[in-house]
């Protein structure tokens, strides 16, 4: 047996395994496949203070190990998670993350702040990198000021764990990461998706009725990783790593590059248990190489 | 019904025509119920540039024999690679998936549309409207005479009428223009082939205020309802085509401003 507890800011998690927002639903989609109980968390789609009602149609591309997706936030809003979402998501036995969003810091303000008094979510990403939606999103995560000035307002109204999930539509995400670190944020989590696109020749149109939209899928994972090395080594806290992690070795990756935890996300598309899988795959790896916790390997590269 | 992830077995797969095969399945664990109109989600191995599980529709059940068969059509190296498949080779399902088309009422009259690989659900439907003692009618549209897809085990369940496009077989035109439709007293229409196809049928049957459900094919990636990304524009927003549907009735489809 390993010790594969960690922890981020004041949260101990069972394990570093956490879903990923947007692809893991509410949870309760994939439990006829899993049990929650066995991951660390899952942070729950992406909300809003008002219902919304996303992208036109159509919303995926295929693409080389990877998809484009420009859903753009659908999702029912704060009123309606609140009355009919979250007394379920109060039951389950693993850590409940809820993605932040809005269109301007006021919107992410009221909407932290709303979630700061519901007990069975001990933590926010705040997310500032989405790239699918006109206004807020990435707007304020590729953006120093806009960035800081957002993180800065939602931590004086959010007292629990504060993640800051980050762009890699950056030049420097090492940025990012350090003035969230500075504005107190617990941890920040990487990469949100990739800003692409793609054209079907036959009918010279985009693929996407945004044009543009997120890759995820393992076409991203080396650049994700190298942004999550990077970031690591130059923040104090805990990291969390995601980006095309489709199993154990994936994750293993991210932790030894300095990840604490990672998020499994597009991954759970093709194998709805991917999320446990992983888990399992990473205890074995320590039960097989002799090491007692998964700290012994978190950022294991960067330590000669 | 629970979902499931499970490998089954290849017990054969026939060609049927061209660019499109019929794989039979069996389960080890016995299948589960399922319902006409639902799909699964199926693996694709040894394709690199496929990343994605393909959605397929239950095409038929044997609980006799505990099979199940898929319809594919090559459409792209996803479903080439499907069609490739052999006897004893193993293809990794998440099923069963999405909602079903609702039988009809005693004494109803039926009538059951499509083209192409939209007559993928159109078999098992057929077959469990006939298991219930109604007679289903088929009217199925095809581009013209060499397109035309065998079609034997639908007519060992009811009526055929075709349509072709150049009118090489059966009546020409659409499958709205088979007599048999137009003129024909109908309670209920079931519809699953090409997107105009399936929006001609559901003008034609709104126009004569007959009960009317399709089963759409939007692009999918999860098949869950977690990614989101198949939403079908309706009257109470937008719905996910894998969870909400595929089945919808048409008088809650907002076609008319999606394009």
């Amino acid at each position: 047996m390993a010790d594969l507890r960690i922890k981020i800011g004041p949260l101990e998690f069972r394990n570093p395994v956490i879903l990923a927002s947007g692809t893991c639903g509410y949870g309760a989609e994939l439990e006829d496949f899993m049990d929650l109980s066995r991951l660390g968390g899952i942070v729950v789609k992406g909300t809003t203070l008002e219902p919304r009602e996303g992208n036109p149609y159509p919303r995926m591309a295929e693409t080389a190990s990877g998809m484009l997706n420009a859903v753009g936030l659908q999702n029912k809003g704060i009123d309606y998670f609140e009355k009919n979402i979250y007394p379920h998501l109060a039951e389950y036995d693993t850590h409940v993350i809820v993605n932040v969003n809005g269109n301007t810091i006021e919107d992410y303000v009221e909407l932290s702040r709303r979630l700061d008094m519901l007990a069975a979510i001990p933590a926010i990403e705040l997310n500032i990198s989405c790239p699918n939606v006109k206004k807020g999103g990435m707007i304020f995560g590729t953006n120093p000021a806009s960035a800081r000035e957002v993180i800065s307002a939602v931590r004086r109204v959010y007292h629990k764990t504060l993640i800051v999930k980050l762009s890699p539509n950056v030049t420097d995400i090492v940025e990012f990461a350090r003035i969230s670190e500075e504005e107190g944020a617990e941890s920040v989590s990487l990469v949100n998706t990739l800003l692409g696109m793609a054209i079907d020749p036959r009918t010279m149109k985009p693929r996407l009725s945004t044009i543009t939209g997120g890759l995820s899928g393992p076409a991203i994972k080396p650049v994700a990783l190298r942004m999550v090395w990077q970031v690591a080594k130059a923040v104090k806290i805990p990291v969390i790593g995601m980006g095309g992690i489709m199993n154990a070795d994936d994750a293993l990756e991210f932790l030894m590059a300095g990840a604490t935890a990672v998020q499994v996300g597009t991954a759970s598309f093709i194998e709805p248990r991917a999320g446990t899988e992983v888990v399992k795959g990473i205890e074995r790896f320590l039960v097989e190489k002799d090491f007692d916790s998964v700290s012994r390997i978190t950022g294991i590269i960067n330590r000669n | 019904m629970k979902k499931r992830i499970e490998d089954l077995t290849v017990i054969e797969n026939r060609q049927l025509a061209e660019s499109f095969f019929v794989i039979k399945l069996s389960s080890s664990d016995g299948l589960p119920e399922l319902e006409p109109g639902q799909f699964v989600q199926a693996l694709v191995t040894e394709s690199p540039a496929t990343f994605l599980r393909r959605p397929l529709s239950v095409h038929d059940v044997n609980l006799k024999e505990g099979t199940l068969s898929l319809l594919v059509q090559i459409a792209g190296p996803g479903t080439e690679r499907l069609s490739k498949l052999t006897a004893g080779e193993k293809l990794n399902l998440v099923y069963p998936l999405g909602n079903s088309f609702t039988l009809p009422a005693p004494g109803e009259k039926v009538l059951l549309t499509g083209g192409g690989c939209g007559m993928a659900p159109l078999l098992y439907l057929g077959r469990k409207i006939s298991e219930s003692g109604i007679q289903p009618h088929f009217a199925l549209g095809f581009r013209n005479r060499s397109r035309i897809l065998p079609h034997d085990e639908f007519r060992s369940l009811g009526p055929v009428y075709l349509s072709t496009e150049d009118g090489s077989e059966g009546t020409r035109g659409f499958v709205t223009d088979i007599p048999a439709f137009r003129d024909q007293h109908w309670d209920r229409v079931y519809c699953c082939g090409p997107e105009p196809m399936m929006k001609a049928v559901a003008a034609l049957c709104r126009k004569r205020e007959i009960f009317c459900e399709v089963s759409l094919e939007n692009l999918m990636a999860c098949g869950l309802g977690i990614c989101l990304c198949c939403v079908v524009p309706t009257t109470s927003g937008n719905l996910c085509s894998c969870t909400d549907g595929p089945v919808f009735n048409v008088n809650d489809l907002k076609w008319q401003t999606s394009g």
